[in-house]
């Protein structure tokens, strides 16, 4: 039976330049990139070097910690540069796209008499399997593992993110197949969420369990739909996916193909024209930047949504997950007694000379400015309101600062991925890192127990 | 915007120096930081702990500009008599009494701001972190909650042991257990108890006097009693006639500082509660507790179980629902129980701690009445047992994960299985 399920705490934040529902074909782009960081807690080795060609879907890296876990090249062409950091440490792989691109084709089989252990194989050699996350830990999936039950978020009520099911119009027989390949994995459940039971793109997929979630954000992120569907124990895993990947499994399952193209949306209030984009995995985002164009010199380019995307230069490259790019305007000017005058223009969780509760409809045009110096915690009470999971956050974030491993166990550390406290990191008074403090702590628990 | 460019020039001279946080202290008051986010949320709310403590300054604005005019009012009705037909702006609010409330409050405010800071400057140099902005909530409620004759010296060392035992050592904003303002107040009661109890403490010149009629001179001594101060004695008749209920209410009654206006504390809590700044379940559960004690001290009367001959008798007669508009109580629950670092944190904690706050301080104020002022006790007892309150909330939580537990449904990892059916299929 679905879920019915309604989120109370959370916030909703209307920003300015929100992607118009047009798609254009973004211009071919010349050098594509993987970073690596997109990969969390993968030590990359490489099977390609500096010069090699490689095709479409041909594996450039695999992962140390298990080697049937193969990275392939979005593209074919030729690897013109690995880019190295401190001790030498991979940071980007650059592939030189050829005019003619040529794929990888692998063998497809009849979904409904294959074995999982082939499905799985094919995902790990074809390199979609990095698509397939897991928790505890918000990392790519361990394929040894049983999940209880696979998530999928059918719809995103992140700040200025992509409209789900407009950019996944028209591909529900790569979802469907998708799904069904991954209904083999787990003896459980594969949980969708979505808002509007009759216009989701998920609404004639089949095998699935589908739950009806409506609130502020964050009722669209995973995290916030797994918590209150079944949440996770200690010793659980369960698998999450996003739905434009289900597209690319979908297209290799029917193809046998590794097609990384996407659609994306560029949005945010220094974009002229936002709107969306078709294009891949990896590709130079000046080549469809550009084409909208930019109103500011002085802006910040995030690949992903404004909370839980990482910053990239113009000249950087599409990341391997993300379905948004956005561009907002540095904040990086003093303000005079910014501290203490009423503020109309910016979002605000409290009402101290703020006005963002009056009008919950207006849109903001934020600035990447800190409004406010880091200081130790301080003000109680204020998270809560807009974190829907039922976990302490206060408690789990002092939990991963001083290192105790019990009580991140015992608070629920298990349950979470980084981007769930990216709205309590948002309204922080204190300005704490608080996705960093969860990134770490995922990283120690998984160090020392995982 | 030559100021802007001027201290922007400035900031990169004193970076990385010894005295940077001194000096990013003003400039962060004069200018929001220029500081963008990196890693993490790219946009950030407006709040900050500048913008929180500041409102919480100016809910306390009302009570000290009060404070200010019944400092004069106070003193003068205790040498002339207390007016007959009282009117506001003739009586209360007029020169003479802001001269003489200015003049006798406005040296508490300046010591209390001036010491307090020095204090947290030289600990932000020595520690090489920023100038936290816990002090400036600190450094407003001292004054309000001290008598108004207060010598400055003792307010000084009592500042200086406030902030450095009360919050640096624990390691600064944020980090301390104790509120810091109550313990000024509490070190202030125990470090002189001659000088901060009686009578005569309450009301600016009551001292002076009573020194200048033992030394002979031939004057009326100046009573500075307060409402607290009368039940403590029985002389419930002799309270009823110098002050009415209005008057208490409102605030015209001697007292500390800043605590006697109900009217505006209440305002001020009205306000911080609209902002959102201070915890409303805080200041509910902690009236509700006071109630409940006033309750049960007003049953005990009832039901003959005391005699009128024992002393606890008027404090425990006393109206319950009366306790809130005398004494520090109302100021306490508004202002000091709900500092967030030394309340409970969780929001379940906080009906518990409030509750107790409320419920502790009538029974202080009841049992002890040599000193009759249980606020200050019971809230630094209760941010003692927070931490213990959030504990079992906290346990709560985990029990419920716990139970859950119980039905995981654990699948074992796949490799071996996996490894040999590929094998198989290979042979």
């Amino acid at each position: 039976m679905s879920k019915d399920i309604r989120i109370k705490k959370g916030l909703n934040l209307n920003l300015v330049g929100a992607a118009e529902q047009t798609t254009t074909k973004s211009v071919s782009s010349n050098v594509y990139a993987l970073y690596l960081d997109d990969f969390h807690g993968i030590t990359p080795k490489m099977l390609v070097r500096e010069g090699g060609e490689v095709k479409a879907g041909e594996p450039l890296f695999y992962n140390k910690g298990n080697e049937e876990m193969l990275f392939v090249s979005p593209v074919s062409g030729e690897l013109v540069e690995i880019v190295r950091g401190a001790r030498r440490r991979i940071l980007t792989i650059k592939i030189l796209a050829d005019k003619e691109q040529q794929y990888l084709e692998h063998k497809t089989f009849d979904l409904s008499s294959a074995e999982a252990a082939d499905i799985k194989k094919l995902l790990l050699v074809s390199g979609c399997w990095p698509f397939i996350k897991q928790r505890p830990y918000d990392v790519i999936a361990n394929p040894d593992a049983t999940p209880k039950a696979i998530f999928i978020s059918g719809f995103s009520t992140s700040p200025l993110a992509a409209d789900v099911d407009y950019q996944l119009k028209g591909k529900e027989k790569e979802l469907q197949a998708a799904i069904n390949a991954l209904a083999k994995f787990t003896p459980g459940k594969i949980h969708v969420g979505v808002s509007n039971a009759q216009s989701s793109v998920f609404s004639g997929i089949e095998g699935v369990e589908k739950n009806m979630v409506s609130g502020p954000h964050p009722a669209g992120l995973v995290g916030t739909q797994i918590n209150k569907i079944n949440p996770i124990n200690k010793g659980e895993t369960v698998w999450t996916i996003s739905p434009q990947d289900l597209v690319i499994i979908g297209e290799l399952l029917l193809t046998g193909k590794f097609n990384a193209e996407r659609t994306v949306a560029l949005a945010g209030s220094c974009v002229k024209k936002p709107k969306y984009y078709t294009t891949k995995i990896g590709a130079e985002i000046s080549t469809f930047l550009y084409a909208s164009g930019v109103n500011d010199d002085n802006f910040r380019l995030i690949n992903g949504d404004v909370l839980t995307g990482s910053t990239v230069k113009p000249d950087g490259y599409l990341g391997f997950y993300n379905t948004t790019v956005c561009a907002i305007p540095e904040g990086d000017d003093y303000e005079l007694f910014g501290w203490n005058k009423p503020v109309f223009n910016k979002v605000s969780s409290t009402r101290a000379l703020t006005f963002s509760w009056l009008n919950k409809n207006k849109k903001y045009n934020l600035d990447t400015n800190t409004n406010g110096e880091h200081r130790a915690f301080v003000v109680t009470g204020r998270y809560e309101e807009v974190f829907p999971l039922d976990i302490y956050p206060l408690q789990l974030l002092k939990a991963c600062m001083v290192k105790d491993l019990d009580e991140m166990e015992q608070l629920g550390l298990y349950e979470v991925a980084p981007e769930d406290f990216s709205l309590t990191e948002f309204i922080c008074i204190s300005k704490q890192p608080h996705q960093k403090i969860i990134r770490e702590g995922l990283d120690l628990l998984y160090q020392e127990i995982g | 915007m030559g100021l802007k460019q001027k201290m922007h020039e400035l900031k990169l001279k004193y970076q990385g120096k010894k005295m940077a946080p001194a000096f990013n202290a003003f400039h962060t008051f004069l200018f929001t930081p220029d500081e963008t986010t990196h890693g993490g949320t790219h946009v950030k709310a407006v709040d900050d702990l500048k913008r929180t403590m500041n409102t919480v300054i100016m809910a306390l604005v009302p009570c000290l500009i009060f404070g200010i005019f019944n400092a004069g009012y106070q003193h003068y009705s205790a040498l002339n008599g207390f007016p007959e037909n009282f009117s506001l702006f003739e009586h209360f609010i007029n020169w003479d009494n802001f001269i003489l409330g200015a003049t006798t409050v406005l040296p508490l405010v300046i010591v209390s701001y001036g010491i307090g800071l020095i204090v947290e400057f030289i600990f932000a140099v020595i520690k090489g972190h920023e100038v936290e902005e816990g002090y400036l909530v600190t450094g407003m409620l001292v004054p309000l909650i001290v008598p108004v004759d207060t010598p400055l010296w003792m307010l000084a060392i009592a500042v200086v042991f406030g902030v450095v035992i009360g919050k640096e050592v624990f390691g600064g904003t944020g980090m301390n257990i104790l509120n810091p303002a109550l313990t000024i107040r509490a070190f202030l009661f125990f470090a002189y108890p001659t000088w901060m109890s009686g009578d005569k403490v309450w009301v600016h010149g009551a001292v002076e006097r009573s020194n200048e009629i033992a030394a002979g001179a031939n004057l009326d001594a100046i009573s500075g009693e307060t409402v607290l101060g009368f039940l403590a004695q029985g002389n419930t008749q002799e309270m009823y006639a110098k002050f009415d209920l209005a008057e208490m209410f409102y605030g015209f009654i001697p007292g500390s500082v800043g605590e006697t206006s109900t009217l505006l504390i209440l305002l001020g809590g009205l306000f911080l509660i609209f902002t959102k700044i201070a915890s409303w379940r805080i200041m509910l559960s902690a009236v509700v507790g006071a109630l409940a004690m006033g309750l049960i001290f007003n049953g005990v009367v009832e039901a003959g179980w005391i005699q009128d001959y024992s002393k606890f008798y008027e404090l425990m007669r006393f109206d319950f629902w009366k306790h809130l508009i005398v004494g520090g109580l109302a100021f306490g629950i508004v202002f000091m129980a709900t500092d967030p670092v030394t309340g409970s944190q969780t929001n379940k904690g906080k009906w518990i701690y409030g509750f107790l706050i409320g419920f502790i301080s009538v029974m202080i104020r009841v049992f002890n009445p040599g000193y009759p002022e249980g606020v200050f006790l019971a809230i630094l007892l209760m941010n003692v047992f927070a931490p213990t309150i959030d504990h079992y909330v906290v346990q709560g939580n985990v029990k419920k994960r716990m139970k859950r537990l119980k039905n995981a449904t654990i699948y074992p990892k796949t490799t071996e299985g996996s490894a040999e059916e590929l094998k198989a299929e290979t042979v």
